[in-house]
């Protein structure tokens, strides 16, 4: 994983609901625009949910890695 | 000296904690203190159905002490600040509370002035917004009723749907459902954040006409041109506009810096305790962990909040018994039918095929809630 300063972690792992994407999606609004936001998440859906909101609010997906039953998120507030 | 066990907020999970320490606390061992601002206990998830005028104000309130143990203070007055050095907490009377142990239970807050535009919308989740928003009903003879997300984490995850279910069966009763549209905007790209659910959900919407736009995150409305815009960019048009507000924790968190920007209290997601300061734990929306902020949550949280306070009451270790991440909901699903989601941190969620089982399981639950659950009496 890169070496990248995160602002802000959180760990959806297990849980289902609301789920990572809503919480990323709390976060984002909450957060200013250049931070950077770490999701780990162990749903599966997360691999399409997230990299498809993202894309639609105009964010930026700086990376994926999967890390054992999980995956690592880290998206980038863009606007 | 029996320890002081301070509990702040007398909701569902202020209560049930309450009870427990004081009931499995040998005599002496605890004195347990509830504050709460108002000491009246409201069943928040009647709210829905006042909306939609199935259910009465007057029958989701209680007196906090008809539901405490005798052996319990109430004390009716609102906690400004904590100090958790001190371990005081500051009444807004003056009075200054001492503790031993302090339990968080403050709940959230309805933040509807964080959206630009939105101070006039309507809501469902005040007591007063769910009046209001009855008689706005009574009063619509047609046009398009919006339903949307306005901040997240938001209480009751599955609310606006149901919400959306329990309106269409409104205005089929009163003959005018052809006159509306009832336009439902999902946060995600689906009805629910659960898939499994929403698979269920999603053909029961287009079977009744609702119709579902996603990723639709409420960010502004405009009240003049009639208007709610998305933090993704797209405008919609409304007569009725129905909007989940933002949440906050509540002030005295925010003032005492016990929680996060939001007011939302760090703790184990297993042990429910701070992370930062001793003898200091939280229970339901009060946290920050991230899973859903519900009535069931705070309930399934109550006993290991108890048994861990307890404990540390009694000078003993640990207890193994911790939150395993269990949820337990209901679902309406209009026409008399409802699912009901289930799951916990290793478990992922379970729907059964609505039917009215669940409907008639869910109107119990709430009918028993006030004999059941603020006791502890419900594992």
């Amino acid at each position: 994983m890169s070496t990248l300063q995160i602002d802000k972690t959180i760990d959806a792992r297990g849980m289902a609901c609301p789920g990572p994407l809503m919480n990323l999606i709390g976060a984002i609004r909450q957060g200013q625009v250049g931070q950077i936001f770490e999701v780990l998440s162990s749903d599966e859906g997360s691999k399409t949910d997230i990299p498809a909101w993202v894309a639609k609010a105009k964010h930026e997906l700086v990376e994926v890695v999967e890390d054992g039953g999980y995956a690592h998120f880290i998206v980038r507030k863009a606007r | 000296m029996a320890a002081e066990v301070v509990i702040l907020g007398g909701g569902v999970g202020g209560t049930i904690v309450a009870n427990l320490v004081a009931k499995k606390s040998s005599s002496g061992k605890a004195h347990v203190t509830v504050v709460d601002a108002t000491g009246t206990h409201v069943y928040q998830p009647g709210f829905l159905y006042v909306a939609v005028g199935k259910e009465q104000p007057s029958s989701l309130q209680r007196d906090e002490t008809s539901l405490l143990r005798n052996d319990v203070t109430l004390v009716v007055d609102r906690a400004v600040r904590v100090d958790p050095v001190a371990r005081t907490v500051q009444l807004e009377s003056g009075r200054t509370l001492r503790y031993d142990q302090l339990l968080l239970a403050t709940g959230s807050r309805t933040v509807m002035d964080e959206v630009p535009g939105a101070k006039d919308v309507h809501d469902f989740y005040t007591m007063e917004g769910a009046i209001r928003l009855f008689e706005a009903l009574k009063g619509f003879e047609g046009g398009i009723i919006v339903i949307g997300v306005a901040g997240i984490p938001y209480k009751c995850p599955p609310a606006p749907v149901e919400f959306a279910f329990l309106l269409d069966d409104y205005l089929r009763a009163r003959g005018i459902r052809e006159k509306a549209q009832i336009k439902l905007l999902s946060p995600l790209n689906r009805a629910f954040t659960i898939e499994a659910t929403s698979k269920l959900v999603q053909p029961i919407l287009a079977e009744r006409g609702i119709e579902l736009t996603g990723f639709f995150n409420v960010e502004s409305v405009d009240p003049v041109a009639k208007t709610v815009s998305s933090l993704e960019g797209e405008t919609m048009d409304y007569d009725l506009l129905v909007l989940v507000p933002p949440h906050r924790g509540q002030k005295v968190i925010e003032l005492s810096v016990l929680g996060d920007e939001r007011g939302w209290v760090p703790v184990d997601k297993n042990t429910l305790k701070h992370t930062t300061f001793e003898h200091i734990w939280a229970v339901g929306d009060t946290t920050n962990i991230p899973i859903s902020k519900s009535g069931s949550v705070a309930h399934y949280e109550a006993s290991v909040a108890a048994d861990a306070i307890l404990a540390e009451v009694k000078g003993e270790a640990p207890p193994k018994h911790t939150y395993d991440g269990k949820v337990m909901c209901f679902l309406e699903t209009g026409q008399g039918e409802a699912t009901t989601i289930q799951f916990d941190y290793d478990h992922p969620p379970v729907s059964p095929t609505p039917a009215r089982r669940w409907h008639w399981a869910k109107a119990l639950f709430n009918k028993t809630y006030w004999h059941t659950v603020p006791q502890g009496r419900l594992p």
